[in-house]
């Protein structure tokens, strides 16, 4: 490959890709995402250029492993183009199938077909399945489309024109301009408006500016920036080289975190690739402007997703947050200026520069601009992730996209916003999605996540599993954050174990409030939030803990009790045999019982019992 | 020269002795000897003009970091939201009970080390456990006892 020395030399390069290109040409795609790989995506892959191989079709077929296509329930998903077949939990099993009936005799293959839980019917293209057809996907269209380790794919998608546009034609006022007028906000969390983020970058003194990509994802249910670095790096990387343009950046930084060994791997080849083609490096298609990209490694610290912290950690050091301001568009990296922004916000920007501002604003509400990916997960029919306009009523995201809750249990929450969200209850479900609605609601919009949960999850435990992780991940710089989450926990754990008092609520909704107030930075902050919510829409949840010491999900263990139903147990003797505490007795054929002083409540035996003769109390 | 002394040497080259790689180069001793040794840490501290200590609050405050040795296999189990809402923490408590270690701890004969983590991003198959590097979804306390066999036995 010759290093492409101006626009034109790139645009020649993808004639010459997309002239090779045959539209007709049969290709398997296959679902390569962290998701599907668990699932056994690769085996599937290996099978299928085995099996074409044998048959000697392996120039008439291609190939094509993807990044993902959000429906992670369903996986390894396998798409069939040109028409788009949609078959779902493929195994190596089921290659020779496809490949004799779908490929060579045209037929669908019926049982891998998806069937949607809501209207039972089986459904034959990727674009009909519901949990496709009510999303828009501008961000993750191109996902299940090109293959994410090589650049020539996303250049014949239309990859780095929005670069050419700005490196030909736009001033760096421009850009900013352009990109404020489309109302793009930040998507890592707080929703500061991106365009004026750059203008005071660009404007702070210094010849020495920095940006950053902040792909430290650590929102816990929230997936969507891994899978858009998984799955189609370019469309980030480009949109950094943009940003770096219009703040006149020459050096930027990608802090993906060390959970994601996919994303990594993936961007590292991406950037490799851009060296090659000469769009990382000195004078870039000729235009003059220098610009590289580092790629950092995090180490597993949830705090280091606030910037501050994000930055100490990219000088080497532990990732504790500091004092803002001066905020990083002032003194940022080594003290030098410095723009950050969230993986999905970079991913935004080549789109907005192709298709422009006006375009992009059309979409969503008045506030909140463009679409946003949610993680869709939890007790949900259809797990995966989901692109929708801001502003979709809650309600169309649980019943419509996700399928509503499996095994007919009751929708109860959603948690939205990770460890610095809150709780959604039932009576708020027609809320629209948006950064104001959210807020209100006492949540956020966080990174995305959207937890869904049912009538089987105690909202107390709730509240107490984030608190520990909290504790866990504060940093323990400022004491408020470090002691009130401390004290906070264990208030709300004595309440899970029967010894909560009424006034407890009251010291906790205290408490909250000053660890809100008073801490230093994000984490501690919004860190009440998860607690405060649940106590403001689940009080009687926390009140039955209280007086009557039960939990009425039947989840914190102080309160529960197993027992074996006399009518429903045929003294099988399964759950004799289950129990590693040897609690339970009776002679075969006869009634069983648990001894409840041995009982740990592990729920092996509500999970052993066939007939349902195990009750939770 | 001994192992350790060669592979932290070539390490430091690789990354140019820059004290900002400070976390790569640790995550890369890791990768190569499953722990951070002492030893390494020493050699670190000296050749990049870092006091020993400041090394040791970085290898401390991130979570991948550890100063002990770990099992041949490590046990990786999600505790992100999705996974909690689905019943990831009793699978905590089972891997617990059958290896009779705690989270954060390496069985006598150094087969097994159990680790939390807080959300792999495989929410779709929670709850999730990893070991070494491969992922087993939709897990229940059931499959527990059985997915420790087969790595007890291999």
């Amino acid at each position: 490959m010759t290093i492409l020395k101006s626009v034109d030399d790139l645009e020649s390069v993808r004639e010459s890709i997309l002239s090779k290109r045959d539209s007709k040409k049969p290709c398997i795609s296959v679902c390569s995402g962290t998701g599907c790989h668990a699932s056994g995506c690769v085996a599937v892959t290996e099978t299928l250029r085995e099996a074409l191989k044998k048959k000697n079709l392996e120039d008439k077929v291609e190939v094509r492993t993807t990044g993902c296509h959000g429906f992670c329930e369903r996986g390894p998903i396998t798409v069939i183009f040109p028409s788009g077949i949609f078959y779902q939990m493929v195994t190596p099993d089921d290659v020779e199938e496809i490949i004799t009936e779908t490929i060579i005799n045209d037929r669908i293959v019926d049982r891998l077909l998806y069937i949607d839980p809501v209207s039972g019917k089986k459904i034959t293209y990727e674009k009909d399945v519901p949990f496709y057809s009510r999303q828009k996907r501008i961000l993750f269209g191109n996902n299940g489309l090109i293959d994410p380790r090589n650049i020539e794919e996303y250049i014949a998608v239309g990859g780095y024109a929005a670069l050419e546009k700005v490196l030909q034609s736009m001033q760096p006022e421009e850009v900013i301009g352009e990109i404020k007028k489309s109302g793009l906000r930040g998507r890592g969390g707080a929703g500061f408006p991106t365009g004026l983020k750059w203008e005071i970058a660009r404007k702070s003194k210094g010849d020495v500016k920095y940006i950053v990509c902040n792909a430290d994802e650590g929102d816990p249910g929230a997936y969507m920036d891994r899978s858009l670095l998984e799955g189609n790096p370019h469309s980030v990387l480009e949109g950094m080289l943009i940003g770096a343009y219009a703040v006149g950046a020459k050096q930027g930084f990608i802090y993906v975190r060390h959970e994601y060994p996919l994303a990594v791997e993936n961007v590292k080849i991406a950037i490799d690739q851009m060296r090659e083609y000469g769009l990382l490096g000195e004078d870039i298609l000729g235009t003059g402007f220098s610009f590289d990209i580092r790629l950092v490694i995090g180490a597993g610290a949830f705090v280091c997703g606030e910037e501050s912290a994000l930055m100490a950690s990219i000088e080497g050091r532990k990732g504790e947050p500091r004092q803002r301001p001066p905020f990083p568009a002032e003194k940022g990296i080594w003290g030098k200026p410095t723009n950050i922004n969230n993986v999905e916000t970079w991913a935004n920007v080549p789109l907005i520069i192709t298709k422009g501002a006006e375009w992009f604003s059309s979409i969503g509400t008045e506030g909140s601009k463009g679409t946003k990916i949610f993680s869709l997960v939890g007790q949900i029919n259809n797990t995966g992730l989901v692109e929708v306009p801001m502003g979709i009523p809650l309600r169309e995201m649980v019943y419509e996209i996700g399928g509503g809750i499996p095994d007919d249990k009751k929708f109860k929450a959603v948690q939205t916003g990770g460890p610095s969200g809150g709780c959604i209850p039932e009576q708020l479900l027609d809320l629209r999605v948006d950064f104001e609605e959210l807020k209100e609601a006492g949540s956020m919009m966080g990174s995305g996540g959207m937890v869904v949960m049912n009538e089987d999850t105690c909202m107390v435990d709730t509240a107490k599993y984030f608190l520990e992780f909290l504790r866990d991940e504060s940093c323990g710089k400022c004491l408020v954050c470090r002691e009130g989450i401390d004290r906070m926990l264990e208030i709300v754990t004595g309440i899970t174990e029967g010894r909560g008092k009424e006034e407890d609520l009251e010291t906790l909704q205290e408490l909250g409030e000053m660890v809100k107030d008073v801490s230093m930075c994000g984490l501690g902050q919004t860190a009440p939030n998860p607690l405060l919510s649940t106590l403001t829409y689940f009080e009687d949840e926390y009140l039955a803990h209280i007086r009557d010491k039960k939990c009425p999900a039947g989840v914190c263990r102080a309160l529960i009790e197993y027992r074996i139903r006399e009518d429903k147990c045929t003294g099988c003797g399964a759950c004799l045999r289950a129990c590693p505490q040897e609690a339970i007795s009776g002679e075969k054929k006869e009634l069983h019982t648990i001894d409840q002083e041995k009982c740990i409540r592990c729920g092996i035996c509500f999970q052993t019992c066939k007939f349902d003769a195990i009750e939770k109390r | 020269m001994n192992e350790i002394n060669t592979f932290v040497g070539s390490t430091l080259e690789k990354w140019n002795n820059d004290s900002s790689c400070l976390i790569s180069i640790l995550l890369d001793i890791q990768d190569e000897f499953n722990y951070l040794p002492e030893e390494a840490l020493t050699m670190v501290a000296e050749n990049l003009n870092i006091p020993l200590i400041n090394i040791y609050s970085v290898a401390t405050f991130y979570k991948v970091f550890s100063l002990q040795p770990r099992g041949k296999y490590l046990i990786n189990v999600c505790l992100g939201t999705a996974c909690h809402v689905r019943g990831g923490k009793r699978i905590v408590e089972e891997i617990e009970r059958i290896l009779d270690i705690v989270v954060g701890e390496t069985t006598p004969d150094m087969q097994f080390t159990l680790e939390t983590v807080r959300c792999l991003g495989a929410c779709a198959l929670g709850p999730v456990v990893v070991i070494n590097d491969e992922y087993h979804g939709h897990m229940d306390v059931k499959k527990t006892g059985k997915l420790l066999k087969q790595y007890t036995e291999s």
